[in-house]
């Protein structure tokens, strides 16, 4: 059996079992999660030695079959999917203490692993408007397991808006078989064209995954969406599920339409991206809860990302674009287990506090020094300080605009890191009064070293232990 | 030309469903719409799956079946939310 | 990794680790986290001996760690760095005692005692730095390891002192970002070079030079309070005393001097900086500095105030000696690296032993402490001696030789900014130690603590104060001993211009 097919089917198997077993739910989860995750290792493992995987479903090759493709790209994405999927989980394992809970919860979060890895390792546009879809439903799911009215509202509303996405992705997935008899990102890589039909369907599935994304200005879902969806998932749908949506705008950007896109259109991308850095902070800043404040820094941190994308128009193959590629997914690596990490503190926060009003915060921050010093690290991950991953993706992002002589991104990411320093530290402030001190500094192992270990990752493991990254996406050590 | 019609006819269903799915505020209405929008891209989709003489292309007929399963458990998962939701607005 | 390659490596680990380990000290633990601590910094100093031997005799000591393509993490031990090195790490030996002393009965002590260590090995990391990434890598981790510092007390006024600090630095931290990267863009990755990289450049990028030097300036100007970029050193008095005496002497203040040291000598050169004309600006913007902050200290009662505002005054002496072509004044501005440090750890801690044992906040408080604290007093007027440029105290050294570079270099005018601080020094230490050791004592003091063990105050807040003042007697009357801080900084004068 093959890694790749193994990292899809094993999380399906257990989702499967999760649901036919409800009262057995959480160990089938948790064991599923084990082998699911060990099933990604094996996938990157192979990736590392072999560069680049692809499997033919049943035997049957494109363009007529479907295919299973990994490269480091996409190798990378699964691991992050594994790390942040498993913490979640075993956060979640206590999170979540009723056995109905936990019957509800399981099958959904395995469905959702499976619809990310298959979509990380899809290798044509239909899949990718499958795994999206199951993506979309599963999170709406996922997001309203709280059955609070605002709960609910918001998912609703992101499940619609998530329907109007994949159907705007498949109109411009039909363009894309009407002119060239085949959907597999490889084949139409090779065969792609400057002409109207091509240009309309990047054009449309663009719109349909940049809704997703939330992307500004079409970002306007995700803040209620997150902020009201328990813990666990809300670091999962930051963390995983908007990035997919942004994995496969890179994708086709940076890789099958590279040929198509022009300094305009790579330029118009920035300019969201500077918008939603601008806006999305702003909005964080002004947040008066602690998680609609992680639910905006998210829509800034998906700008962050688009930044890279002016940069890359027109750098040809080589190891500058390589290395810049490589800096994009350290970025959004890093993004993601911080963006984790800091969901599944707020969650804690917020179960000790019984609310996560910032302004009131005080007594709860200086009681649980372990959450507090993960709120920390995510943040300084968030900001891009050193020594984050965050902070060396944003060196050669800077580095890039300087070379090509965009000195305006440098601008916008220097705004943006001042104001992000802000609404971090604006909820770490709170941490400092004159509360009683607290005994001990971690008080519940099984939720609190999970969020501790994911900012952990993030700030000083994909900061000061990169390399096998780089290696990993085939970038040259220089 | 007639799959030039179809196609056509697709386009136009999936502009008519957009608008009702923006310009629609409740649920059923734009779960309609939605609806209306999915069948113009598989019009769309069938209409080029025509080759002339040769037997039609099976792919995006595939496509299709995978399409309507999608759209299907979409609309259920959103209306069994809508319920959800109505039920619990009941309760306050 | 050689052995020679550990030791940085090592220097910075002695901290980081017990640090971390506090973290998860219970609070009760009194004893684990003393030794914890003491371990820590008696480590490192030993540590820091030995590559003090071994950079005298010629021996290299680098580790490498690549953080991305053409980003590297470089530690590497050159005489400058040395220089800095033991200076953190003899003051924090001090400083930790005295911290043990000064916080051991207040809350939070295994959060202050944590962050207290990783700043120390945040300095280090910026004193062993070998390139401009590392440098700002570290200079960036010193500012989140401080922040909770300076907070720490959790009072409102704290609070908004940390984030005034914040504000200042993080927006000091993007400009020298951003000078980093665009200076990294024009001469690829680079080194530390002593005699600078720059010069061959084209002279293109004349323009590009002078702005980044601006950026980077900015950047370090804010933690070496450069006026106008000092607000916050003020601001951040709030701070507990040690935390003060790390801000002013240890850490903070002094990485941004020494950056700028390391950016005139070891990025652009200090030939080139001259041809480029930027030395004369930061010449300017030092003796500004000097000048300012000597007047507002003149004008403050609060004794932290007034500290704050004459550490202000004299770090930009370093500035100043890096900014004046010649080896002597490079000497005299080096050496104050050392000297400012000794001297005003010094007299914070004095500052700390009157708040913490009588309750005295204010110069007019102050009158007859001298006959209740008389060895703090002591301590404390070698210092603020010293400061004033008495011989054979420290500050003299420092002061003397700037005033030969001046006359070396023909620039007069400093010899006229010198005898102006010094002036202003007299005028606003002197009357405290008049008050202290000649007025009479009042009554009752604003607020004594009871009376603990046979001195006039506990003994780990006595002896750090002592200690240090010894160090700037030392420093002033063995100026020409072997490994004194003069000699060694003659060493990396020569080594400067050949």
């Amino acid at each position: 059996m093959s890694s790749l097919a193994l990292a899809v089917t094993l999380p399906l198997l257990g989702a499967l079992l999760a649901t036919l077993w409800p009262g057995r739910a959480q160990p089938l989860g948790l064991a599923a999660s084990l082998l699911t995750a060990l099933a990604s290792a094996w996938v990157i493992a192979e990736v590392w030695q072999a560069g680049a995987l692809r499997l033919e479903l049943g035997g049957w090759s494109a363009p007529l079959g479907i295919a299973l493709v990994a490269d480091g790209f996409s190798a990378a994405f699964l691991g992050l999917s594994a790390l942040v999927a498993l913490g979640s989980g075993l956060y979640a394992s206590t999170y979540f203490s009723t056995r109905e809970m936990q019957a509800r919860f399981w099958p959904l979060w395995l469905l959702l692993w499976a619809a990310l890895n298959a979509l990380f390792l899809a290798g044509d546009f239909f899949n990718l408007y499958v795994t999206l879809e199951l993506l979309g439903l599963t999170a709406a799911a996922l997001g309203a397991l709280g059955a609070t009215p605002e709960a609910l509202r918001a998912n609703l509303r992101y499940l619609l808006i998530g329907l109007l996405g994949s159907l705007t992705y498949l109109l411009g997935v039909t363009l894309i078989y009407i002119a060239h008899g085949t959907l597999d990102l490889a084949l139409v890589g090779a065969a792609i064209t400057a002409g109207p039909v091509d240009a309309t369907a990047l054009a449309l599935m663009t719109l349909g995954l940049a809704l997703k994304a939330a992307l500004f200005p079409l970002h306007g879902w995700l803040a209620p969406a997150h902020a009201n969806a328990p813990a666990p998932v809300s670091a999962a749908l930051s963390a995983l599920v908007v990035k997919a949506a942004f994995y496969l705008i890179a994708r086709l950007w940076l890789d099958v339409f590279a040929p198509l896109i022009t300094p305009w259109a790579a330029s118009l991308m920035g300019l969201l991206g500077a918008g939603a850095v601008l806006w999305g902070s702003w909005r964080a800043l002004r947040a008066e809860q602690l998680k609609v404040l992680a639910a905006y820094s998210t829509v800034a941190q998906i700008g962050a990302l688009c930044l890279f994308l002016p940069l890359l128009q027109g750098l040809p193959a080589g190891a500058a674009r390589e290395q810049l590629v490589a800096a994009l997914v350290l970025m959004a690596l890093t993004h993601g287990l911080a963006k984790s990490g800091l969901f599944l503190a707020a969650g804690l926060v917020q179960r000790a506090a019984g609310h996560d009003r910032i302004a009131e915060l005080g007594g709860t921050a200086q009681r649980l020094p372990a959450t507090t010093f993960t709120l920390g690290l995510a943040g300084a991950a968030l900001i891009g300080l050193p020594p984050s991953g965050a902070f060396i993706g944003k060196w050669l992002l800077i580095e890039a605009a300087l070379e090509r002589g965009q000195w305006w991104w440098v601008v916008v990411l220097a705004l943006g890191t001042l104001l992000s320093a802000a609404y971090v530290f604006r909820v770490l402030s709170r941490a400092f009064n004159q509360d009683p001190t607290p005994g001990r500094f971690v008080s519940e192992a099984r939720t609190e070293l999970p969020a501790l270990l994911l900012a952990l990752l993030a700030t000083a493991g994909l900061g000061l232990a990169s390399a096998p990254l780089w290696r990993l996406l085939g970038v040259a050590p220089s | 030309m007639t799959p030039l019609l179809y196609a056509g006819a697709g386009i136009a269903l999936f502009s008519l469903g957009l608008w009702g799915f923006l310009v629609q505020a409740a649920l059923l209405r734009k779960l309609i719409a939605f609806n209306i929008m999915g069948s113009g891209v598989f019009h769309l989709l069938i209409a080029i799956a025509e080759r002339g003489e040769q037997p039609p292309d099976p792919v995006p007929h595939a496509l299709v079946l995978t399409g309507i399963v999608v759209a299907v458990s979409a609309t259920a998962l959103a209306l069994a939310m809508g319920r959800q939701l109505g039920e619990e607005q009941e309760h306050e | 990794m050689t052995l020679a390659s550990l030791l940085p490596v090592a220097i910075i680990l002695s901290s980081l680790i017990p640090g971390l380990a506090i973290f998860l000290v219970r609070e009760e633990s009194h004893l684990l986290r003393g030794l914890l601590n003491m371990a820590g910094a008696l480590t490192k100093l030993a540590l820091v001996g030995v590559l003090i031997w071994g950079v005298y005799h010629g021996h290299v000591y680098e580790a490498r760690l690549a953080l991305a393509p053409g980003l590297e993490l470089v530690l590497s031990a050159d005489a400058l760095s040395v220089l800095f090195v033991s200076l953190s790490a003899l003051l924090w030996l001090v400083t930790t005692v005295y911290a043990i002393g000064y916080l051991e009965h207040s809350p939070n002590r295994s959060r202050f005692f944590g962050f207290f260590s990783l700043c120390v090995s945040a300095t280090v990391g910026i004193a062993l730095a070998g390139n401009l990434p590392s440098f700002v890598i570290f200079y960036e981790l010193l500012t989140l390891a401080t922040y909770p510092l300076v907070a720490h007390r959790g009072t409102p006024d704290a609070v908004r002192g940390a984030r005034i600090y914040l504000a200042y630095t993080l927006s000091g931290g993007v400009a020298l970002l951003i000078g980093a990267i665009w200076l990294q863009s024009l001469s690829g990755p680079q080194d530390f070079t002593q005699g600078g990289y720059l010069s061959n450049l084209s002279e293109a990028h004349r323009g590009a030079l002078i702005a980044i030097f601006a950026l980077l300036l900015a950047g370090l100007g804010v933690k070496a309070a450069l006026v106008p970029l000092h607000g916050w050193l003020p601001q951040s008095m709030v701070a507990p005393a040690p935390v003060s005496a790390l801000l002013h002497a240890v850490a903070v203040v002094k990485a941004g001097a020494f950056g700028i040291v390391r950016l005139v000598y070891d990025v652009y050169g200090v030939e080139f900086a001259h041809a480029l004309g930027l030395l004369g600006l930061l010449g300017a913007l030092a003796s500004l500095t000097i000048l300012y902050g000597s007047l507002r200290a003149l004008a403050q009662d609060g004794l932290k105030k007034r500290l704050a505002y004459s550490t202000v005054s004299q770090v930009s002496y370093i500035a100043l000696g890096a900014s004046i072509l010649g080896p002597v004044a490079t000497i005299g501005g080096l050496v104050h690296l050392v000297h400012q440090g000794i001297m005003k750890i010094t007299l914070f801690f004095c500052a700390g032993n009157y708040a913490e044992t009588l309750g005295v906040h204010r110069v007019s408080e102050m009158d007859g402490v001298g006959q209740r604290m008389p060895l703090t007093t002591l301590a404390f007027s070698l210092g603020a001696l010293g400061m004033i440029g008495i011989p054979p105290i420290a500050g003299f050294v420092s002061k003397w030789y700037l005033g030969l570079g001046a006359i070396e270099a023909q620039a007069h005018w400093v010899l006229l900014i010198l005898a102006l601080s010094s002036l202003l020094n007299a005028a606003y230490f002197l009357p405290i130690l008049y008050r202290a050791w000649f007025r009479p004592a009042p009554a009752a003091w604003p607020e004594e603590s009871p009376r603990r063990g046979r001195f006039e105050t506990q003994g780990a807040l006595l002896w750090p104060p002592l200690i240090t003042a010894a160090f700037c007697l030392l420093a002033g009357l063995l100026a020409a001993a072997p490994f004194s801080p003069l000699e060694w900084v003659e060493l990396i004068a020569r080594r400067e211009y050949p």
